[in-house]
């Protein structure tokens, strides 16, 4: 057996691409420019969807699961034949601009054009000088396994119509200039919402409930950005936000399953000056409604006595070691429960796939570690499961509701069928 | 034929704490480094994780961690007159397979040598006058001191997280600590960990016997860490599954918990599980190394062309692999010629069972949970009314109530029926156990070489253990058992078990895995395998690191010192071999 851990050389950030990115608009040099193409891909996060475990970068053949069926990433490196190597820049700008492709069919919105519409014609060029700097690889994705009639892209078509607001962010003059820098990172490359934030039935985001959470898909729920204290961030300070983008922890938490993989291959990319107009931008936005009070007189009648009693049991058995009796984690090491946002999250399966599956946390540079949670799926069974996070959900002032086994046995299910998220981690080295 | 691979600038063998700094330094110089393992890849989750680790028939009764004799063992005689058989079952000492090494299953006792142990002959010889060393005792200075491996005890200790108290900081004696100790630079990077019911019993008895003990030190984090690498280490639990398990909370210093997430994410460090080095191969004129030879799991054979050759392997490994390699003069016990497989030593330990009244709660515990007085260690005390040489500490530690090998039992209980369960249920609650731990000479008849008879799975010579206590140990030992069984009453308990050392030495039953020698180091290449900086003294481009490099064992456990020793290597490599191959003393 010969180990050699994952190389992703060519991608490594090269000091200087974040303080040449920060907002420069200016054209400079070829190799300024692609840079900045680079650095604005991480910040578009391109490689999570493009790019399969094991293989080559940005080749793409990743399968992204929809409520609607599998569809498989694109290969984006300059192959002329199998990736978008004989691409105009225009035809690049109409791809990420309008959701056409450059033979005219739709891109289906899986690839999250809806976002990156926002984004300008300079940053879209910046990124395809970028992507033209790879190594052509040449790799054609399976066909998608889309449920009838979905097959036919002309469809998408009637979905822009009614969900795809096409057009370049503009920036709002009473703001100031970091806010609609972090607006123009969230909603444009970020596309934060495209998982932060509900969906309808045809898989469009909900924009009058933005970044109130939504699906994350695979059984994952990506919680709430906006300012509520408990279900929000609003107990972050920017600077909280700033740590979590840079690292994937901070004193109140730390990411998760496909977060932990924006953390890694995108936000840990960022400039402190980006990620700080990132914060600032989320700060600004207002607490959500969650239908629930805001005293600890639960109003959930599932939160029994007795299943916080069984929960507790559990607790303390399986889970005191590392996150405490208190359940306030261990400072500079295991993440808190006590008062975390996630662990408030309006649907509780992020919180029931690192149970099951177990977890590492990000390992960036910065904090190179990557702590790892074993998985409990052979150990609790769903009642288990579910008691445990209902107790965990409602201690030590926590208050959200309780998770049922049916719950439990749903993400179960999903983890049997796509495995656990952190294994499909492509730039993680766990020790 | 063997497969060539592509050469590397280092090439160490083994990956467990030794490889492992060697692996970090080195690599910051831009040199690539490669790690040849013997055994498989292991990271905290999912290998030692906490849902299932706490399994003792697996781990410590079946040694889950450990070497399996089945593919590599050794011959083991007391005394060169007699046949040596093959150890068919670790017994005795317990060496680790796999990547972390040792440094995954050990307890974390991470103490420092004292200033006058490396200079032990000079010493001794001063002090008492040189008629007091027995004619076949080849103990030496080590050729580096104390004061010059102070800064590298430091970076281990700062590495690990050590939980401790210091007793000398920079020669001012601290209360609650070991005013016997060398000074120290710094404090202990964390604070000891909680005392356990048995540490506060030792304590208060040792102190009405005008004993100064003190909390051992233990690299079982007592706080959560971040090390100087960055690296983050949880807080011990107290699980009592320390020694011969992993650590699941990242709570015991491992390569896995304090260098590894670091030194496997840089471009110029890989490692290979599953390679058995065999041999280090020599250029025409045996000075210089090309690389190694080894097998993978299949059975095929590779060379690894490298710069520079590190042995990082288990002591026993290294020496061997210097035997079957060719370097340095084998050691031959009657003419006293020769430096390969010299001066061989072990650990002597013995331990005073305390049944006592107070419920202990012997299930809290970590590896290096302990109260220990260091009086009666190295010459701490006036060796000439005694006539012997060393000594050891003395110590209590809670290490764990595990069922199976956990537990004590006055003298004279029966092995199986309702008397053993009735004075079982009396008594594992409210037994405490005081050991000592005792230095050992190295003297002419302990060795080791190539077997004459038994070969291994690649048809090579197995290593030969030739060794016994010498009588200077046992009456060491005995002296240090004495001072231990006076603590033991001073804690009033209902009954005592004295457990003395007694000869012959045995592999069968489990003693320490604390073996040193056969590849020491020192300034006369007459009576050393490496110089002063593990450089071997007649093939200058390969290092020898470990254990095996001690003259003679002292009263401490060892990592401590070899992860001193492996920091000092590092540096010498880093800042002089580097700049200028080639020998770095001059014979």
């Amino acid at each position: 057996m010969h180990m050699t851990r994952q190389n992703l050389a060519g991608l490594t950030l090269l000091a200087g691409a974040a303080v040449l990115a920060g907002g420069a608009r200016a054209q400079g040099t070829e190799f300024t420019n692609v840079q900045r193409g680079r650095y604005l891909a991480q910040a578009s996060d391109c490689i999570s969807c493009h790019t399969v475990k094991g293989g080559k970068p940005f080749a793409g053949g990743y399968p992204l699961e929809t409520p609607f069926g599998t569809i498989y990433s694109s290969n984006i490196t300059p192959d002329l034949a199998t990736g978008i190597g004989n691409w105009s820049k225009d035809d690049f700008y109409r791809a990420l601009h309008s959701g056409i492709r450059k033979d005219g069919q739709h891109l289906y919105p899986a690839c999250p054009y809806p976002w990156f519409t926002k984004m300008t014609r300079e940053d879209v060029d910046a990124i395809k000088d970028y992507l033209d700097t790879l190594e052509p690889v040449r790799a054609i994705a399976p066909d998608n396994e889309l449920m009838w009639p979905l097959g036919w892209r002309q469809l998408v078509a009637g979905w822009n119509l009614l969900f795809f607001d096409e057009g370049e962010f503009i920036d709002r003059p009473d703001k100031s200039r970091l806010w609609n820098r972090g607006a123009y990172l969230v909603n444009g490359a970020g596309h934060c919402a495209a998982c932060h934030s509900p969906k309808n039935m045809l898989g469009a985001t909900d924009r009058d409930h933005a970044l109130r959470g939504g699906d994350a898909g695979e059984s994952w729920f990506a919680p709430s950005l906006t300012s509520h204290e408990r279900d929000g961030l609003g107990t972050w300070s920017t600077q909280d936000i700033v740590q979590y983008l840079s690292t994937g922890a901070n004193a109140n938490t730390a990411s998760a399953g496909p977060m932990t993989e924006v953390v890694m291959n995108s936000t840990q990319h960022l400039s402190k000056q980006d990620l700080t107009a990132i914060a600032t931008y989320l700060k600004d936005i207002p607490a959500h409604d969650t239908g629930q009070a805001d005293d600890h007189d639960g109003d959930d009648k599932a939160v029994t006595q007795e299943v916080m009693a069984r929960g507790k049991a559990v607790y303390v058995d399986q889970c005191m070691g590392c996150h405490m009796a208190d359940g306030e984690g261990q400072e500079d090491a295991f993440p808190r429960l006590a008062g975390s946002v996630p662990v408030h999250a309006e649907q509780p399966q992020s919180l029931i796939q690192v149970v099951l599956g177990g977890e590492f946390m990000a390992d960036p540079a910065e904090l190179p570690t990557g702590l790892g949670m074993p998985g409990f799926a052979w150990k609790l069974d769903d009642r288990q499961v579910a008691d445990v996070l209902t107790f965990v959900r409602n201690n030590w002032g926590n208050k959200a509701s309780a998770v049922t086994p049916e719950q439990v046995a749903k993400v179960r299910d999903a983890l049997h069928e796509y495995g656990p998220r952190h294994e499909r981690l492509i730039s993680q080295s766990v020790h | 034929m063997a497969t060539r691979m592509k050469p590397v600038d280092v090439v160490l063998v083994g990956f467990g704490w030794t490889a492992s700094i060697i692996a970090q330094e080195l690599t910051e110089e831009g040199l690539q480094v490669l790690a040849l393992e013997r055994g498989a890849d292991r990271a905290t989750v999912p290998d030692f994780a906490t849902t299932h680790i706490q399994d003792e028939l697996k781990y410590a009764v079946r040694g889950g961690l450990f070497q399996a004799p089945v593919r590599e063992t050794m011959s083991f005689r007391n005394t060169s007159d007699q046949v040596a058989l093959p150890m068919r079952r670790l017994g005795s000492f317990r060496p680790g397979a796999g990547v972390g090494g040792a440094g995954v299953h050990w307890n974390g006792q991470t103490w420092r040598f004292l200033p006058d142990d490396f200079v032990m002959r000079s010493h001794v010889e001063e002090r008492y006058g040189a008629g007091f060393v027995p004619e076949d005792v080849t103990i030496q200075d080590w050729g580096v001191t104390y004061d010059e491996l102070e800064p590298y005890y430091d970076r281990f200790e700062y590495l690990c997280g050590v939980s401790g108290k210091a007793g000398n900081l920079g020669g001012r004696t601290q209360a609650e600590g070991n005013p016997f100790e060398g000074a120290r630079s710094r404090e202990y990077p964390l604070p000891p960990l909680e005392r356990s019911a048995g540490s506060l019993m030792f304590d208060k008895a040792a102190r009405e016997l005008g004993y100064h003990p003190f909390a051992a030190p233990a690299a079982n984090a007592s706080r959560p860490y971040k090390n100087p690498l960055g690296v983050q280490m949880g807080q011990c639990t107290y699980c009592g599954f320390c020694e011969w398990f992993g650590c699941g909370n990242y709570s015991k210093a491992s390569p896995q918990t304090t260098i590894l997430p670091v030194l496997l994410k840089k471009d110029n460090f890989s490692y290979r599980t599953g390679c058995d080095v065999t041999q280090v191969v020599l250029d025409n004129t045996g000075r210089k190394a090309k690389g190694v030879l080894y097998y993978d799991l299949e059975g095929r054979e590779y060379e690894q062309p490298a710069q520079l050759v590190i042995l990082c392997a288990y002591a026993q490994h290294n020496v061997h692999l210097l035997l079957l390699s060719g370097i340095g003069q084998p050691y031959d016990p009657v003419s006293d010629t020769g430096v390969t497989g010299r001066n061989y030593a072990y650990q002597i330990t013995s331990s005073v069972d305390a049944f006592v009244d107070e419920l202990i709660n012997p299930y809290m515990g970590a590896g290096a949970l302990g109260q220990a007085i260091d009086e009666f260690n190295g010459d701490n005390f006036d060796h000439g009314p005694e006539g012997f040489m060393g000594g050891g500490y003395i110590a209590l530690w809670t290490t764990g109530g595990r069922p199976i090998l956990q537990h004590r039992l006055p003298k004279g209980t029966p092995q199986w029926g309702s008397k053993w369960k009735k004075a079982m249920a009396e008594n594992y609650l409210r037994s405490v156990s005081i050991s000592t731990h005792g230095s050992v000479v190295s003297q002419r008849g302990a060795y080791l070489d190539l077997d004459p008879t038994y070969k291994d799975i690649y048809g090579k010579p197995l290593l030969r253990l030739t060794f016994d206590f010498h009588d200077n140990d046992l009456r060491m030992s005995d002296f240090l058992t004495g001072k231990a069984e006076g603590i033991a009453k001073a804690m009033k308990p209902r009954s005592i078990n004295v457990k003395k050392r007694t000869g012959p030495y045995t592999i069968v039953p489990y003693q320490t895995t604390h073996n040193t020698g056969g590849a020491v180091m020192g300034d006369d290449p007459r009576t050393s395998v490496v110089n002063r900086y593990l450089q071997c003294w007649d093939v200058p481009n390969v290092f020898v690191v470990g254990a095996c490099n001690f003259p003679q064992n002292h009263g401490y456990n060892p990592t401590g010192t070899v992860g001193a020793l492996a920091f000092w290597a590092a540096d010498a490599i880093r800042h002089q071999y580097l700049k200028r191959p080639g020998p770095l003393v001059q014979a």
